[in-house]
């Protein structure tokens, strides 16, 4: 998500903020309750910032998952007032009202806290044949593969991806079927299947056509709005569509792919 | 050590009639709006296929205040729909790369829209023409 200025603080600031977090302790609690905190925060702290504040100085049972504080682990992502977004990337300033509610990824079944499982997301990653199957072998003698930088523009952004599964969390298809394949994944699969280098399309389209594949999306879109390196998965699964679309028909005459 | 148990929140049945994907249902609502008018359309071809008297009614039907209204609506519904439509293109295609350089996304919409609105004023002239 690009720098939004309409989200910059209007007027004076409160010198501390109300953060709201759904805690979900396994063994002591049956369902996620929340719990308040109170976080003393200047112009320049993230939402991650006060979460670590918390943590090292009001309540050190607080678990939530951060590492490069840079929005390129793609760690932090949490619910920050209903919207998936990346915890470090989120200013307390954007929230001059003085509370900030968090909670852990939707859609996603909870750990503990704000820690959500991912097995299944790495699951689907390794599913999709995340490398380069080149179109014809080459020796080492022969050097390297070319692109041209046109070539390179067909997929670039979908390798810009870094795995924070916002955009699950913003997709109600995915919540409705987990099993659905979902943007991220489908944006990672694109990144290899625009790739003139590559050669592996005809099975990655096997994950495309199935019924988890890219049909399970009706195109909501909100996927692209909530991603926070424009990757734009909307567009990587919806253009499956109609590759998928154009497969069924073309199996019918000779040569057709599928 | 405990086993783990993850909690799997409840999905909120209501998620499509909340912002933000009250946008997406409104948008997808609006298609059904424009299947209703097809059928109206086809109404007023089958009417015309039965007979002087039929297609007499059907007229009188499109004359009707409930008509006017419903078509009052049809027609935000249809502008709302071509609006979306043509929002939602740039995603179904491949990333467009001519001369070397990615076309963003917003020119193929404009593109659509500016296509859209010289058809619109086409069909406009051509019944304008044709009134009796």
């Amino acid at each position: 998500m690009p720098l939004d200025e309409s989200r910059e603080p209007q007027g004076e600031l409160p010198k501390e903020i109300i953060l709201n977090v759904l805690r979900y302790r396994p063994g002591a609690d049956e369902k996620p309750v929340p719990q308040s905190y109170r976080v003393p925060f200047t112009a320049d702290m993230s939402v991650l910032q006060a979460l670590q504040y918390v943590k090292d100085h009001v309540d050190g049972s607080l678990t939530f998952r951060w590492s490069c504080r840079m929005a390129i682990c793609g760690s932090c992502g949490m619910m920050i007032n209903g919207e998936p977004r990346l915890a470090c990337m989120t200013f307390l300033r954007e929230f001059p009202e003085g509370t900030v509610e968090v909670e852990a990824l939707r859609n996603f079944p909870i750990e503990r806290d704000l820690v959500v499982t991912v097995a299944d997301f790495v699951r689907k990653i390794a599913s999709i044949y995340p490398y380069l199957i080149p179109k014809t072998p080459r020796s080492l003698a022969e050097g390297e593969y070319l692109q041209t930088p046109a070539e390179l523009a067909r997929y670039e952004p979908f390798s810009d991806c870094i795995n924070c599964m916002l955009c699950y969390a913003a997709c109600p298809q995915f919540a409705e079927n987990p099993d659905f394949i979902g943007p991220g994944a489908m944006a990672l699969l694109q990144r290899y299947n625009g790739d003139s280098r590559d050669g592996g399309s005809a099975r990655r389209m096997e994950l495309v056509h199935g019924e988890n594949g890219a049909w399970s999306c009706t195109a909501v879109g909100y996927c692209s709005e909530v991603c926070p390196k424009a990757v734009d998965p909307a567009n990587a699964v919806n253009q499956n569509k109609t590759r998928s679309a154009l497969d069924f028909f073309l199996r019918w005459l000779p040569g057709g792919s599928r | 050590m405990s086993a783990p148990r993850p909690y799997t929140r409840p999905i909120d049945p209501q998620w499509w009639a909340r912002p933000p994907y009250l946008a997406y249902t409104v948008r997808e609502a609006a298609g059904a709006a424009i299947a209703l008018y097809a059928l109206i359309l086809l109404w007023g071809v089958i009417a015309l296929a039965r007979g002087a008297a039929a297609y007499e009614a059907w007229l009188g039907f499109l004359r009707s205040p409930l008509s006017l209204l419903l078509h009052v609506i049809l027609l935000a519904a249809m502008l709302l729909h071509v609006w979306t439509w043509f929002r939602i293109m740039p995603k179904t295609m491949p990333r467009l790369v001519i001369g070397g350089q990615y076309v963003p996304q917003a020119r193929i919409t404009a593109g659509g829209l500016a296509v859209a609105a010289a058809g619109f004023i086409v069909v406009l002239l051509l019944a304008l023409w044709v009134r009796p």
